[in-house]
C-alpha cells in the first residue's frame, strides 16, 4: 500500500520536535515516567484511534464512539455493582455489546444507503441516552479484579506501564497486522479508494463495511472497559466529546479523510502528540488549559492543508 | 411510513388530496400535528393562552420562545446543507459569540462599551469563524465535516480561554431583550427570527441566490462549468450560517443572562442538523426547505417539551431523539422503501 503522503513521518518528526524541546525547556519531561504516562494516560483513546482508523480509511466516520465508551462504563459498572455479574463475563458481555452495535449501524448504512454521519450521530444520542436510563448517577466500581487492574504496575524499561496500555499495544499490534496484512484490510483500503471499483472487483464490500464499523464499536467498548479500570467507575458523561480526539489523532496520525490512504500505526504517533500537548501544558503550568483544545485544532488545520496541498500536487503531476 | 400513505393515496383519494400527501412539508407537518394531538389529549391546558401585562402566556409561546435559537442555527444550516457541506461548528460559535458580547458588556450594571458595538464584534467574530470555514472548504477543497471540525474543536477552546472557564454574569439591562424581551405582545426572539427568516426567503425565491444553491448542491461541477461562482456561493452560505449560529449565541447568552462558554451550544449543531433532516431537506444536497427546517426546530423542542411535561424522566429525551433520527433516515432511505414495498407485494 504505497501512499504518496508523508504526513505520517510529519507526525513522528513532530513527536520527537515536541519533546524535543520541551525536554529542553522542562527539566524532568523526558523521562523515562513521564513518556510512560503519555501511554498509560492515554490507552484507551488509542483503542478508541485505532477502531476510527478503519472507519476513516474506509471513507466513513464514526461519531458514537465516546458514547459507546460510556456506555461501556455503565453497563459494566451497573452489572458488577448491582447485578454481581463476574467480571469476565461482564468484560465478555460488553465487548459483544459494542461490536453489535457498531455493526447494527453499519448495516444500516450500508444495507439503506444512509449517510455515516447522520447514522452515527443517531448512534451517539442512542448510546449517552441509554447510559442516563441505567442511571443518571456515577457508579462507583469495587471489583477486586477492576482495583488490580487499576494499580498494577509492570514494571518497564526502568519504569511502569499499566495492563491497559500493554493491552492497547496488543491492540495496536493486531489492527495493523489486520490492516495491513489481511485480506479485509486490503478490503477497507479498496473501499475508502473508490467503492464502486472495489464493487466491481468483486470485494466484499458489504460485509467489510459492517465489520469496520462492528470492529469501531469493539474498540469503543474495550475503551470502555479500559476507561473503567481507570477510572473504576461508570458514568454517563464520561469521555464526553472524545469522539473528537479520536478522528482527531488519526488525522494528525496522517490518515486522509477522504479515506484510502493511511497507516493504522498513526493512531499511535497521532494519540501521542495530543497526550504531549496535554504534558507540555501541564509542565508548563502558566497556561491555562484550554490551550490543549487550540492547539489541537491549530495542528488539525495544519494536518489537513498539508495533506490537501499534497493531494492537489500529486493530482497536478498526475495529468502532467 | 410514507409508502403506505402514498399507495392508499394512489389507491382511492382525489388526485388533490393524493399531491397533498406527496407535498415535501406533509411529513414534518404530520409529525408536529401527532405531536401537539398528544400534548392535547395528555397534557391539560396545553392549549390555553393567557394575556398577563399585554404578553402573551402560555405552553405554545413558551415552546416558540425557546426553539428560536435552534430556528435560527437551523435556518443557517438549511443553505449549508443544501450546497452538500456540513457545519459541526454551530455550537462552538455559539459558545464564542455570547461569550465576547458579554465580555465587552462587562459585569457592571453599565456597559463598558455600548451594547451595539459589543453586539457588532460578536456578530464580527461570527462573520470571521463562518469565513474561515468558507474558505477552507471552497478554497482548499477539505470535506466540510473536517473543515468545521477545526473550529468546533479550537472556537470552543478560544472562548473558554477569553473567559477562563468561567461563566460571565451580565446585569446590564438593555442586553436581556433580545433573549427575554417583548415585543407587540409576543417574545422579542420571534421577530428576529421571523426578520431573518423573511431575509433570506427574499433572497432565495426573489432573486436567482436559490437555484444557484441548489446547483451547486446537486453537482458542484457542472454548476461551475456552467459558470457559477461555486466558491464565493459556498463562503457565503457559511457565512450566512455563522451569522445565524451567532445571532443564536446573542439570543442565548442574553436569555441567560450570561455567557457559559463551557456548555453554551453544545450539540446545538447535532439539533440543527437534526430540525434540517426531520424538515425534509436531504444530507445529499440539492433540494431544500425553509419552512421545513423551522418546522423540524419546532419538532424537535415540542418533543422536548412533551416529554419533560409528561413526567418521563429527561433522561429518555436523547433516546427518543435518536429513535426518531433513524426513523427519519429510513423513511428517506430508496433502498428502505425498496424493501418496503417489496414486502407488501409478497
Amino acid at each position: 500500500m504505497k501512499s504518496p503522503y508523508f504526513t505520517p513521518l510529519v507526525t513522528v518528526v513532530l513527536l520527537f520536535a515536541m519533546l524535543g524541546i520541551g525536554g529542553a525547556v522542562y527539566p524532568g519531561l523526558l523521562s523515562v515516567q513521564v513518556i510512560l504516562n503519555l501511554l498509560i494516560d492515554n490507552a484507551f483513546l488509542l483503542v478508541l484511534a485505532i477502531g476510527m482508523s478503519f472507519v476513516i480509511l474506509s471513507g466513513g466516520i464514526d461519531l458514537s464512539v465516546g458514547s459507546v465508551l460510556a456506555l461501556a462504563t455503565m453497563i459494566s459498572a451497573w452489572l458488577l455493582q448491582v447485578a454481581h455479574w463476574p467480571p469476565q463475563a461482564v468484560i465478555a458481555l460488553v465487548l459483544v455489546l459494542g461490536a453489535l452495535f457498531g455493526g447494527g449501524m453499519g448495516a444500516m448504512i450500508h444495507y439503506f444507503k444512509l449517510q455515516p454521519f447522520i447514522v452515527t450521530l443517531a448512534g451517539m444520542f442512542l448510546a449517552r441516552g441509554l447510559c442516563y436510563l441505567i442511571s443518571i448517577n456515577s457508579i462507583t466500581i469495587d471489583d477486586p479484579l477492576y482495583l488490580a487492574m487499576s494499580q498494577t504496575q509492570l514494571g518497564f524499561l526502568g519504569g511502569f506501564v499499566s495492563p491497559s496500555a500493554l493491552i492497547a499495544l496488543l491492540m495496536l499490534a493486531l489492527a495493523i497486522f489486520l490492516g495491513h496484512f489481511t485480506a479485509f484490510g486490503r478490503g477497507v483500503y479498496a473501499i475508502g479508494g473508490n467503492e464502486q471499483s472495489a464493487l466491481m472487483m468483486g470485494l466484499p464490500v458489504a460485509r467489510t463495511k459492517v465489520l469496520v464499523y462492528a470492529f469501531s464499536g469493539f474498540c469503543a467498548a474495550l475503551a470502555g472497559v479500559l476507561f473503567s479500570f481507570y477510572m473504576l467507575s461508570g458514568y454517563g458523561l464520561h469521555a464526553q466529546g472524545t469522539e473528537l480526539d479520536a478522528i482527531a489523532a488519526v488525522v494528525i496520525g496522517g490518515t486522509l479523510l477522504s479515506g484510502g490512504y493511511g497507516y493504522v500505526a498513526g493512531a499511535l504517533s497521532g494519540v501521542l502528540v495530543l497526550g504531549t500537548i496535554q504534558t507540555l501544558i501541564a509542565f508548563d503550568g502558566t497556561l491555562s488549559s484550554w490551550w490543549t483544545k487550540i492547539v489541537i485544532g491549530a495542528l488539525l488545520f495544519v494536518f489537513c492543508v498539508v495533506q490537501r496541498l499534497m493531494a492537489m500536487g500529486a493530482a497536478r503531476r498526475a495529468a502532467a | 411510513m410514507a409508502a403506505p400513505a402514498q399507495a392508499a393515496a394512489r389507491d382511492d383519494a382525489t388526485p388533490a388530496l393524493a399531491a397533498l400527501l406527496r407535498h415535501s412539508l406533509f411529513r414534518p407537518l404530520a409529525a408536529l400535528a401527532v405531536l401537539l394531538l398528544i400534548d392535547l389529549v395528555a397534557i391539560p391546558g396545553f392549549f390555553h393562552l393567557s394575556i398577563k401585562d399585554g404578553h402573551l402566556y402560555g405552553s405554545l409561546v413558551d415552546i416558540v420562545n425557546r426553539a428560536a435559537p435552534l430556528m435560527l442555527a437551523a435556518l443557517g444550516m438549511t443553505l449549508v446543507i443544501a450546497t452538500r457541506g456540513i457545519d459541526i461548528s454551530v455550537g462552538a460559535v455559539v459558545a464564542l459569540s455570547g461569550t465576547v458580547a458579554a465580555m465587552l458588556i462587562g459585569g457592571g450594571p453599565q456597559a463598558e462599551l455600548p451594547l451595539i458595538w459589543a453586539m457588532a464584534a460578536a456578530m464580527g467574530a461570527s462573520l470571521l469563524c463562518g469565513l474561515w470555514n468558507g474558505v477552507l472548504v471552497s478554497a482548499l477543497g477539505l470535506q466540510p465535516i473536517v473543515a468545521t471540525l477545526i473550529l468546533m474543536v479550537a472556537g470552543r477552546g478560544l472562548a473558554q480561554l477569553l473567559t477562563d472557564g468561567q461563566i460571565v454574569t451580565v446585569y446590564y439591562e438593555p442586553f436581556f431583550f433580545l433573549g427575554g424581551g417583548y415585543f407587540a405582545g409576543l417574545p422579542f426572539s420571534l421577530t428576529v427570527v421571523a426578520l431573518v427568516f423573511a431575509v433570506i426567503a427574499l433572497m432565495m425565491r426573489k432573486t436567482a441566490l436559490g437555484l444557484f444553491i441548489q446547483a451547486v448542491g446537486i453537482n458542484p461541477v457542472a454548476a461551475r462549468l456552467a459558470g457559477l461562482k461555486t466558491a464565493s456561493l459556498i463562503i457565503f452560505v457559511y457565512v450566512f450560517c455563522a451569522a445565524c449560529a451567532g445571532l443564536a449565541g446573542l439570543m442565548i447568552s442574553s436569555n441567560i443572562k450570561s455567557a457559559d462558554a463551557n456548555n453554551a451550544g453544545l450539540l446545538l449543531e447535532l439539533d440543527a442538523i437534526l430540525a434540517v433532516t426531520l424538515g425534509g431537506t436531504s444530507l445529499a444536497g440539492g433540494k431544500f426547505s425553509l419552512v421545513g427546517s423551522v418546522i423540524g426546530a419546532l419538532i424537535i423542542q415540542t418533543l422536548t417539551y412533551t416529554i419533560y411535561s409528561l413526567g418521563v424522566p429527561p433522561e429518555v429525551n436523547m433516546v427518543v431523539k435518536s429513535v426518531v433520527v433513524f426513523l427519519v433516515c429510513l423513511s428517506q432511505s430508496a433502498e428502505f422503501k425498496k424493501m418496503f414495498s417489496r414486502a407488501r407485494a409478497a
